[in-house]
């Protein structure tokens, strides 16, 4: 038996984003941001996107680029405080963000890529963050109704990949990209290395190729993808 | 708040660490509590974004551009290090793995309520992980100044601002005194040198219980 392979051209990847679509990034800060594949949704720029992200990264990468260009209707976050573009346009009501605590969001995606339609959980029961959700009651005990967050696409960056798309993460860039490979109904993962099927070990695998749609191989490592000076 | 006042409070709070603990360190004056912990202390340190078994601040030079902690510091590993995904890494939290969590706030209640992410029409940049770390992690303590930039008493009887979670905070670490948060209300444990009970008194807009005899000093 042999695995197909799933490389593809960047440009031709990312030209099967329609404007409106919703889109999943990895990513926590710089580390796991697929800039490449983010770079390239600028430049063919597709409008009126629901942007699901951890953050909106800091002025001049990644998200900052998409809201710079009007490309984001709405963002589905946890924090936004590293950038001021993303906190003003919020203010200013140019986009909508939903803002859920991060291991909710992260909850929220894996149920979504397990295949489940929610979850009930008492995190942020008593507070603000409850107002509008629906009220469980599980074994005597009240929670809150979390529903599952699917995309029409995620966009994952990986060290590693194989042509049949497994893929394999580095330190904490893996934060929410396993996560959203699975909650999507097309997962694209840029690599900063390709290697066959059969040279990434089976136990090794982070994220098994029946979530990966396509891979596109990223010709060099921008410094985007560096070590931020502060 | 003098370099020296904010020392002594994070050296004071960082013996609130025992051995074999799991903690997690939140964004800002938590994190450098862990400056205060004597070298190759056995604790595990935990960051939201998916490492469990942090180690120093990476030198100069020697940063790994994949490897940070939730407030973006370039971090190092330690023998025993784990990374994981942000799914994993809440429900070490959720369920209740971390034996300590220490937070930052903006205003702490006279029974232990927790306000630290919003302040409405100035500062609402989303909770982050800081929900499901008061609500979670089994004992809560707040580093902060005991005021805020304009003098305002951050120990209040009831939070103004929006609460991160009800009830989760036991122990406050000031630059003025150590305060637990107890079923008979705040109580004054320890203050810090040069302060007087007074000093703190006014400092605080909540009802303080005071300690009979000699108060420790740190």
């Amino acid at each position: 038996m042999a695995m197909i392979d799933k490389t593809t051209a960047m440009r031709d990847a990312i030209a099967r984003i329609p404007d409106g679509a919703s889109v999943m990034l990895g990513g926590f800060g710089v580390p796991g941001t697929p800039f490449c594949l983010i770079e390239e949704l600028v430049r063919q720029g597709q409008k009126g996107l629901t942007i699901i992200k951890n953050d909106a990264n800091e002025t001049g990468m990644g998200v900052d680029w998409l809201l710079e260009s009007g490309q984001v209707s709405k963002l589905v976050t946890s924090h936004i405080g590293l950038n001021p573009r993303a906190v003003k346009m919020m203010n200013a009501g140019e986009i909508e963000v939903e803002f859920a605590p991060q291991g909710i969001l992260a909850e929220r995606i894996r149920v979504a890529g397990a295949g489940v339609m929610g979850f009930v959980t008492d995190i942020g029961i008593g507070t603000d963050m409850a107002k509008g959700k629906v009220e469980v009651s599980v074994d005597g005990n009240v929670g809150l109704l979390e529903p599952a967050l699917r995309a029409d696409f995620a966009l994952v960056h990986a060290s590693k990949s194989d042509t049949f798309g497994n893929l394999v993460f580095s330190a904490t860039a893996r934060n929410f990209n396993p996560l959203i490979a699975m909650a999507a109904d097309f997962t694209i993962a840029e690599t900063e290395t390709l290697l066959p099927a059969g040279e990434i070990l089976p136990d090794e695998v982070h994220t098994p190729a029946p979530f990966v749609d396509q891979v596109v191989v990223m010709s060099s490592l921008p410094e985007v993808y560096g070590v931020v000076k502060r | 708040m003098s370099l020296n006042a904010k020392n002594r409070m994070l050296h004071r709070a960082a013996k609130e660490i025992a051995p074999g603990m799991i903690v997690n360190l939140g964004i800002g004056l938590p994190t450098r509590v862990a400056n205060f912990l004597p070298k190759d202390f056995p604790v595990c340190l935990h960051s939201e974004n998916g490492i469990a078994g942090i180690g120093p601040v990476a030198e100069d030079g020697a940063e790994d551009r994949n490897l940070i902690d939730a407030g973006g510091a370039y971090v190092t590993p330690v023998n025993g290090t784990s990374y994981f995904d942000s799914a994993v890494s809440f429900a070490i939290v959720r369920s209740g793995r971390l034996d300590l969590t220490m937070l930052g706030a903006f205003q702490v209640s006279a029974v232990g309520d927790l306000a630290n992410w919003m302040i409405p029409g100035f500062f609402t940049p989303g909770a982050g992980g800081a929900i499901e770390l008061a609500q979670k992690a089994h004992e809560v303590a707040v580093i902060t100044t005991h005021t805020d930039k304009k003098g305002r008493p951050k120990i209040v009887q009831e939070c103004s601002l929006p609460l991160t979670a009800k009830r989760c905070v036991s122990r406050i670490f000031t630059d003025l005194a150590v305060i637990d948060v107890t079923k008979e209300g705040l109580q004054l444990i320890e203050i810090a040198e040069g302060v007087t009970v007074e000093d703190i008194v006014k400092a605080t807009d909540a009802d303080l219980n005071l300690p009979v005899g000699e108060i420790p000093v740190f």
